[in-house]
């Protein structure tokens, strides 16, 4: 059944579904219905970080050291949770300067240094082709087990032909799908849908190839995952190989992967095409920063199954990376294996396709075009269509990349392990990190800088850990490793300055992330940037603060003429029409051109040879200073300036809408107590005309009817001295409320028992009650109430409680229930009448001054024949209450049906003193 | 639109994570079970489950809700 036939059929099959699905794409995207405009298409892409790396080499990591490999995952976790930082900043900016790659986008920080993005091209070239070789020899291997299983793979290249290895032609389809899909336009900028769609699928078919080898395995061959547990629990050689032991250098080495592998995701080459240049909307963005973490927490919830499951039940000398393989082929299946196999083969191709086309745009852009440029052979002023030239070279190129790759593969492939080759690679993009990272960050990072500053890294890198690896394969004298060069035992590789026990990662990591940084501040910090750079600087600092457009302030000046012969060389005549449609086509070839023209030019030439050398040329046919750099730093500034002005107006003028709120406020208020104190004196004047009228109109009459009879005499002069007492009591009580309201009142408070006081207060108003007719019954419920409180004040209180619930009685049978008892902490004394009750609405409106003259008038008080109030009396009560630190309000009557005034003291602490309880006790005035 | 407590809520969530996934918060679950097999693993797929969570639920809701504010 694996016939080699078949299996080749199917695999080079599956390669020609790929060409058939990017074309698919292309042409989608040409009819302007493009495939890959969702945010699902945009993380499935950034799924190109899962690699023949992660669909074979997870499981050998996991069966060798444990959890560990879950670090490689975790940290891309970590990056795309900040991806609407990092990320949509880093997009923002590549979209306004069309950033082609991530040489291109470190050149254009540093003040678009040809140098510099050079220096990353090459860092990235020597770095990452291990990787690619990885790749190709992921599916010599897988393919050599699949065939050869039971036996060992046991393929030697050297042996054979290099035409008898299938991932030499997978490596050549791979070279004719890039450059069909790869190299469409010239420029780079533009996305590659085709592909991008391509790699979307391989992310599915991986995906679902490793679940069913995962699912076979744990189901099928295993009852359930209990089952496997249980089974590799009582095997003691397994142990300890899930805990934190296994993993080399321990909680370091864990601490080390994880930012080894967040650095990493960020400047892998592969990574920045996807996360970046290949970006269709910023939108996609938020959605991606969890559902690629989701599929990467999918595709590894059986590794640890599939892994146990191998020491379990594979031989000991098989080897781990081929787990996923072996488990299968193992239960005898001929299906199962051939998808796995295919699996492996789209993690691998889909990473080869994209870090080759990101490779193949950085050496073309900034290692051979740079180089070009300058060679005599192709001077700017020869004539001649140069655009089909650079994509001669890039396509050259990714021949030379995967054909680099290869050789690799075949000839030293065979002394690293997968996962060794994988994280060495990534050790080398994390040299990308402080220059990208802190470029997008400070301000200040310098050309010289970061130059340095990768140069120190790379060079940390090489000693810590490439060479060592080759000592290790066998083509250095290894001596060095474990003495050190020249016998000096602080340099070796592996322990740096002495620091040993770290894993070789963590530590190198350490050593050349602080190299690179230390070196990058530090020379910063003492070197000046020329003014691109400033220009540069600020455009990818402030990217997410400022709506600045890439503003064109051209000062120089070149003709119509010259700006069309020079992008028809590199662009062709197509792009040049569409630069130049703004320009009307009359215009004379040697008139000057706007200025925005000559910036929409610069861009597009970024787009295909990257911005360093557009700058270049651009300047070659501008004369005089090209960029009006000073007018870009001041714009800038304004504008940063004038963000901060805006936000202190904002912020100024809501504090002046809260202070003018307030003063409304406390202007609505000082009116309503105006017209209170209106009110207030119109009821009080009124009130004390009425007596005063009286006692005026008998004295007139006694003066001036000397002849009055003797009772009659009498009884006016009892009228007057009458009207006076209750003048004057009126004036005692407007005191009284003066004072309350001012909080001048001065009470005596003292321990006293309020049952005695209210049996006293009762006899002295029962007389009168009873005069009136009034039943008064009295329900005094506990022996004794302590309280704090003003003993004549209180009895004023209960009194004029006492005396209104007589007044407002019913007609017929008039009657009053007062009662005390004890509520919780305090004591309630409640007085009923039988009367007509107050409205839930009048409630508190019979705390008012006066109110009661309002409602009840003088007609109420004459019918019945009873003294009228003032209408003081409860506000005055009220007040005094709320002093002794209790309370006053009105309820429905529960017995009598009438209205209830309930006054409500708290209980006296026992053995407090008197003055300190009241302090406590004392509540602030009503007003 | 972006609010500023988005931002707030974002960064808070990135440090969670990052105590999350190291030392010294694995330590504790890094104990064998009755059996022999460290807890780790598991700990760490259900800590990364709930941050997935919560940036979803972050992602979806939190940044267009309270948009224009």
């Amino acid at each position: 059944m694996r016939t080699d036939p078949l299996v080749l059929g199917v695999a080079f099959g599956y390669l020609a579904l790929l060409f058939v699905i990017a074309a698919w794409g292309d042409r989608r995207a040409e009819q302007g219905r493009s495939v890959i405009g969702s945010p699902t298409v945009y993380t499935l892409s950034i799924a190109v970080y899962c690699t023949a790396w992660t669909f074979y080499g997870s499981v050998g990591r996991a069966a060798e050291y444990g959890p560990s490999f879950l670090m490689i995952y975790l940290g891309p976790t970590l990056a795309m949770l900040a991806s609407p930082f990092v990320i949509r900043k880093m997009v923002r900016i590549a979209r306004a300067q069309r950033i082609t790659s991530i040489a291109d986008f470190i050149s254009a920080r540093y003040g678009k240094s040809g140098s510099l993005g050079a220096l990353v091209a090459l860092i990235a070239l020597i770095g990452i082709t291990p990787y690619i070789a990885l790749q190709l020899k992921a599916i010599t291997l897988s393919h050599a087990v699949l065939m050869n299983y039971p036996e060992p793979p046991g393929l030697r290249l050297v042996e054979e032909g290099f035409w008898a290895d299938k991932s030499f032609w997978v490596a050549l389809v791979l070279a004719v799908f890039i450059i069909l899909f790869g190299t469409r336009y010239l420029d780079a900028s533009e996305r590659h849908e085709g592909m991008v769609a391509a790699i979307a699928f391989e992310s599915l078919v991986k995906l679902f190839a490793f679940l069913a080898v995962g699912i076979f395995t744990v189901f099928v061959m295993f009852n359930g995952p209990g089952d496997l547990f249980a089974r590799a629990a009582s095997h003691p050689e397994l142990n300890d190989a899930l805990s934190l032991e296994a993993v080399p250098g321990g909680g370091i080495g864990w601490v080390g992967t994880l930012v080894l592998a967040f650095l990493a995701f960020l400047t892998l080459p592969r990574q920045f095409q996807v996360l970046v240049v290949e970006n269709v909307d910023e939108r996609h963005i938020k959605r991606a920063s969890w559902l690629f973490p989701l599929y990467l927490l999918v595709i590894n919830l059986f590794v640890i199954p599939i892994a146990l499951a191998g020491v379990l039940l594979g031989d000991p000398g098989g080897d781990p990376d081929s787990f996923v393989l072996t488990l299968p082929l193992s239960a005898g299946l001929d299906d199962l294996p051939l998808l796995v196999f295919i699996g492996g083969l789209s993690a691998a191709t889909g990473m080869v396709i994209v870090e080759t086309i990101a490779l193949s745009t950085m050496v073309s852009n900034h290692l051979v075009m740079p180089l070009l440029l300058r060679s005599p052979h192709l001077h700017l002023g020869s004539r001649g269509n140069l655009s089909g030239w650079l994509l001669g070279i890039r396509r050259v190129a990714i021949v030379m990349i995967l054909l680099l790759g290869y050789l690799y593969h075949a000839l030293i492939g065979d002394s690293y392990s997968l996962v060794t080759i994988g994280l060495v690679s990534f050790a080398a993009a994390t040299q990308f990190a402080p220059a990208l990272l802190l470029g997008l960050y400070w301000r200040g990072a310098t050309r010289l800088g970061a130059t340095l500053g990768l140069l120190a890294g790379f060079a940390v890198w090489i000693y810590t850990l490439l060479l060592p690896g080759f000592a290790q394969s066998g083509w250095l004298d290894d001596t060095f490793l474990q003495h050190g060069p020249f016998g000096l035992a602080w340099l070796r590789p592996y322990a740096l300055f002495g620091l040993e026990g770290w894993d070789i990662y963590s530590h190198s990591l350490l050593w050349s992330q602080l190299a690179n940084a230390g070196t990058l501040i530090g020379v910063s910090l003492f070197t000046q940037q020329n003014r691109l750079e400033q220009t540069q600087a600020a455009l990818f600092t402030g990217a997410l603060h400022t709506s600045l457009v890439y503003t064109p302030l051209w000062q120089g000046q070149t003709t119509r003429g010259e700006l069309e012969a020079l992008l028809n060389r590199y662009l062709g005549a197509p792009a040049t029409e569409r630069i130049l449609t703004g320009l009307a086509q009359q215009t004379s070839d040697d008139q000057a051109v706007p200025p925005e023209v000559i910036a929409r030019a610069e861009r597009a030439l970024a787009g295909a040879l990257g911005s360093a050398s557009a700058r270049v040329l651009i300047n070659s046919v501008v004369r005089g200073e090209a960029l009006d750099l000073e007018a870009v730093l001041s714009i800038l500034d304004t504008t940063s300036q004038t963000l901060e002005y805006n936000r202190q107006l904002e912020q100024k003028s809501r504090e002046l809408a809260k202070v003018g709120e307030e003063l409304r406020s406390a202007n609505e208020r000082l009116r309503e107590l105006d017209r209170l104190k209106d009110e207030f004196v119109a009821m009080v004047s009124h009130e004390l005309r009425t007596p005063l009228t009286s006692i005026r109109a008998f004295a007139e009459i006694l003066r001036d009817n000397h002849d009055l009879p003797d009772d009659k005499r009498r009884h006016f002069l009892d009228v007057v001295v009458l009207e006076s007492q209750r003048l004057s009591r009126l004036i005692e009580e407007i005191l009284d409320l003066a004072r309350l309201e001012s909080g001048r009142l001065t009470l005596h408070p003292q321990r006293l028992d309020l049952a005695a006081l209210v049996r006293q207060s009762v006899d002295a108003v029962h007389r009168v009650q009873e005069e009136r007719g009034v039943m008064l019954e009295v329900a005094i419920d506990t022996d004794e109430a302590p309280v704090i409180g003003d003993p004549d004040r209180l009895e004023q209180v209960i009194i004029n409680l006492l005396d209104n619930a007589g007044k407002f009685a019913a007609d017929e049978n008039p009657h009053v229930l007062l009662r005390l008892e004890r509520h919780k902490q305090h004591y309630r004394l409640s007085v009923e009448d039988n009367g007509h009750g107050i409205g839930e609405d009048e409630r508190e409106r019979v705390f008012e001054k006066f109110h009661q003259i309002q409602q009840y008038g003088a007609g109420s008080g004459q019918v019945r024949g009873r003294p009228r109030g003032s209408g003081l009396g409860l506000p005055i009560s009220r007040g005094i209450v709320a002093h002794l630190g209790g309370r006053l309000w009105v309820e429905n009557a529960s017995t009598l049906g009438g209205a209830c005034l309930v006054m409500e003291l708290p209980m006296a602490p026992a053995g407090i003193e008197v003055q300190e309880a009241v302090k406590k006790n004392k509540a602030p005035p009503e007003r | 639109m972006k609010t500023p407590r988005f931002g707030e809520r974002l960064v808070a969530l990135i440090v969670l994570a990052a105590l999350l996934f190291s030392p010294p918060l694995i330590l504790p679950f890094d104990r064998t079970a009755n059996g022999g097999l460290s807890w780790l693993p598991l700990y760490l797929f259900l800590a990364w489950g709930i941050v997935i969570a919560l940036a979803a639920w972050l992602m979806e809701h939190g940044y267009d809700d309270q948009g224009g504010a």
